[in-house]
């Protein structure tokens, strides 16, 4: 185990690792009344830089309007402090973990450049698909899972069962 | 002390943002130390070679599902004050599918792609951008998806409402399906191909 930590390759075992999370993810449901989630923080910053930039637009868009109100800062939500824990929370793992390291993760069979290009086009439609959806894989499919939301299961299933038939399609970008 | 705590009153309010970093910590530390920060890890789930993923997320999904359905069953917490987010069936799945299809070309989810980038990995980088341009271009496209968005309304169901079936039953069919999921995948992993990563 300790020759896999220098090495950068020491992991938690999964079971354990899903029952912390398990952990994590329920003291979240027992303190605050809601669970976890990451992509409503993008959309927060997203609403606030489009109301400092053009405010009017803003205020009069059906979507963005949802979001603004008079005492509450978009920028001033749960998630985005939420997600602050997580980018300092995933740093204190590498760093005990030694996996800091720059770098672009790919298969060997592409480039470093298709390989962003493919990161940035996902990203992309995850942007897209968790605003419809009105959560991702961790506000609603994983969150909603834990409360027995309907919703949960079947965005769940969708991302999941989706995922599972287009990484065939893309197969050469991962192995 | 009954749960949820902030919203109850037991906590003040003005604890929620230090929880928010205090839990997303805890959030983000197990997701990159299970290996949710390399996305040739997450996406073995789909070929096999490693189901960190599934083993992850349904050990996750359970563990919370149990300690909050006993937690309501000893009075230790009111499940009637919890967010149950509301179902909308239609871009329930929409957006479901169109996320799966960016998670089998980035190969991260957002939180997913927060924690890798955290560690340095570029790729996360350029997916969290391609995020900031799907929200913003949903935005401001969305007259376009507000009939889909608001389509399929049927609020804070659960599952079990749904299936008809009591919370026991349920839980307890859950359970038996990831067990078998699990010992499933750990048959193919044995007979998959390793790939180096």
């Amino acid at each position: 185990m300790n020759k896999n930590i220098k090495s950068g390759s020491f992991y938690l075992n999964p079971y354990l690792g899903g029952v912390l999370l398990g952990l994590v993810l329920m003291s979240t449901f027992y303190i605050t009344g809601r669970g976890l989630g990451a992509s409503g923080a993008v959309k927060s910053t997203v609403v606030e830089a489009v109301s400092t930039v053009a405010p009017a637009h803003a205020v009069n868009s059906n979507y963005y309007g949802k979001f603004l109100s008079d005492d509450k800062h978009p920028m001033n939500t749960w998630l985005v402090f939420e997600v602050i824990g997580v980018l300092s929370g995933a740093f204190l793992s590498g760093l005990l973990f030694n996996r800091l390291k720059f770098k672009v993760e790919h298969s060997p069979k592409i480039t470093s450049k298709r390989r962003i290009l493919f990161a940035l086009s996902g990203g992309l439609l995850f942007g897209i698909g968790s605003q419809l959806a009105k959560g991702c894989t961790s506000g609603a499919a994983l969150s909603g899972m834990g409360v027995l939301a309907l919703g949960g299961f079947i965005t769940m299933m969708a991302i999941f069962g989706t995922a599972f038939i287009f990484a065939w399609v893309f197969k050469k970008n991962w192995i | 002390m009954v749960g949820p705590l902030i919203p109850m009153g037991v906590i003040p309010e003005a604890w929620d943002n230090v929880f928010a970093v205090m839990l997303g910590m805890g959030f983000g530390f197990v997701l990159e130390a299970s290996g949710f920060s390399s996305s040739r890890k997450i996406i073995g789930t789909f070929f096999g070679y490693d189901f960190v993923v599934l083993k992850v997320f349904f050990t996750a999904a359970i563990t919370c599902m149990l300690g909050l359905l006993y937690f309501s069953y000893l009075g230790w917490i009111d499940y009637s004050m919890l967010y149950i987010q509301p179902t909308f069936i239609t871009s329930a799945i929409v957006g479901g599918v169109v996320m799966g299809i960016g998670f089998s070309m980035g190969g991260y989810c957002p939180g997913t792609s927060f924690a890798a980038l955290a560690i340095g990995k570029l790729d996360a980088l350029t997916f969290t951008g391609g995020m900031f341009i799907g929200v913003f271009l949903f935005s401001e496209a969305f007259p376009i998806f507000e009939k889909m968005y608001n389509s399929g309304n049927l609020g804070g169901m659960l599952v079990t409402d749904s299936l008809g079936i009591s919370t026991g039953l349920f839980a307890f069919l859950l359970v038996v399906a990831a067990v078998g999921m699990f010992w499933g995948a750990t048959w193919v992993e044995r007979k998959v191909k390793k790939v180096e990563y």
